[in-house]
């Protein structure tokens, strides 16, 4: 037999399910990405047609997303090494919560700057 | 007091859950309830204990979803409602209602090299470990295990991975790897590399959440990545 | 996959994740800086085109990338649809060899030496 969610439902599972999803999510961004990014072949129009298009709001709402994705999995992963490179240390749920602070301070940031 | 609602796994992996009432007592226990159904309700019902205080490990089950003892988890502690769900161990195969078979979990300890394996012999002296050396702390750490299964049980990867060696054999091989009397450390670190061994590991600490003993196999785990991994780039495995 | 390979890509994973958590850090400070009073191409372009420290930077951190996500898409793969062995394998290599040539021609076109 295998576990529900009860078995499931704690912070550090909760960390894993962010990381796996934030990591499959940015993999998928990644093309799409340097897609736009190869638009500077066609010179600062290319770019500005490009730029021109991120203005719209649901735009700026999925980048903001994704700074939160990828703070998130940066933060997590820093601790994943902490936990797989250094020694270990009890205090597992404070280093939980500092990566999800982290990662929320980091777009709260993008938006202050971005609007 | 209400009396309790249970819902109790019968049969095997295509069972179900079977209904009883039991009456609530104070301090009573999960494994409490699983024996007053069987002595007074249902005596086909199969179940294992020994000890009921927390020292054999036998008595490990699903209670609410979650891997614990039933000897050491008292009723108020988890009833919701005044309902309980005892169900068998997971990621093991059901023989009967609430007992597993768990030969894939000890042929797993003996797959990662869970065996002592020292140079002398019981004519020699005491080998000197110093309580504070580095090693000794980190076996400390890890000892006291008593094979309940409750992690294996917990442990998502071996859901995914059948190979999967699981939390407990590997705190296990920690342990000897950091032995300094063991003398077969290099094969021990190739029993438990790789996708079957510690590198599989995903750091959900399920196991270290739900370890009755509040021992962290994920700790053990870890120190055995980067111990592997050493061994890997000194070309010794 | 032998043992031994196995081993290897975990340890490629991480130090590649350790590569990319001070690359990420890097970037997203750029980030939040280069959006402060809106992007222009031009703008952009300025401060990157022919810039050969930031050539470097980024190009590392594509390599990190490429080898980082992969390894981690394998893992899924195996874990979550069941697809292990060689089929799989083949697979994420294609997925890290795609993104590291699609990151470089990126990279290319930021920081390059202007229009191609």
């Amino acid at each position: 037999m295998k576990n529900d969610f009860r078995a499931r439902n704690h912070p550090a599972y909760w960390a894993f399910i962010v990381h796996r999803a934030s990591g499959l999510l940015l993999t998928f961004f990644l093309p799409l990405h340097f897609w736009a990014l190869g638009q500077a072949f066609h010179g600062a129009a290319g770019l500005d047609r490009f730029l021109e298009w991120t203005q719209n709001p649901l735009v700026k709402f999925a980048e903001t997303g994704l700074v939160l994705l990828l703070s998130a999995h940066m933060a997590g992963g820093a601790r994943l090494l902490m936990i797989e490179f250094l020694d270990w240390r009890d205090w597992q749920k404070t280093l939980l919560a500092a990566a999800a602070g982290v990662s929320l301070v980091v777009v709260l940031a993008f938006l202050l700057n971005l609007v | 007091m209400e009396n309790l609602q249970v819902r109790i796994w019968r049969g095997q992996e295509n069972g179900g859950f079977q209904e009883f009432e039991v009456p609530r007592q104070e301090s009573q226990t999960v494994l409490d309830v699983v024996t007053y159904v069987q002595r007074k309700c249902d005596p086909t019902l199969s179940y294992r204990f020994a000890c009921r205080v927390g020292v054999c490990g036998s008595c490990a089950m699903t209670v609410n979803g979650v891997s614990r003892w039933t000897c050491r988890t008292h009723v108020d502690k988890v009833a919701e409602d005044n309902k309980v769900e005892i169900a068998p161990l997971r990621n093991l195969p059901v023989i009967k209602d609430l007992v597993t078979d768990m030969s894939e979990f000890f042929d797993k300890w003996a797959k990662a090299r869970g065996r002592f394996a020292g140079a002398t012999t019981r004519k020699d002296g005491f080998a000197p470990v110093s309580p504070e050396s580095k090693e000794r702390k980190r076996v400390d750490a890890g000892i006291e295990c008593i094979g309940c299964g409750v992690c294996y049980s917990a442990c998502d990867v071996v859901t995914w991975n059948k190979d999967y060696l699981g939390p407990a054999a590997l705190n296990r091989a920690w342990t000897l790897v950091n032995d300094v009397r063991d003398t077969e450390r290099a094969e021990r670190l190739a029993a438990v590399a790789g996708d079957a061994g510690c590198h599989a590991c995903h750091t959900h600490l399920n196991c270290t959440e739900r370890c009755p003993k509040g021992l962290s196999p994920t700790a053990g785990i870890a120190g055995l990545k980067r111990a592997v991994l050493a061994a890997t780039l000194a070309g010794e495995i | 996959m032998s043992r031994r390979s196995e081993v290897l890509l975990w340890g490629a994973q991480r130090i590649s994740a350790m590569v990319l958590a001070l690359c990420v850090v890097v970037h997203l400070i750029t980030m939040i800086y280069a959006v402060r009073s809106g992007l222009s191409g031009a703008e952009i372009l300025g401060r990157t085109q022919g810039n050969v420290g930031w050539f470097a930077f980024y190009a590392l951190f594509v390599a990190a990338v490429s080898v980082h996500a992969p390894i981690g898409l394998r893992t899924i793969l195996a874990e979550t649809l069941n697809w292990r062995g060689k089929s799989a394998n083949v697979f994420s290599a294609i997925v890290g060899l795609s993104l590291a040539m699609w990151g470089l021609r990126a990279v290319t076109a930021v920081f390059g030496g202007g229009q191609a």
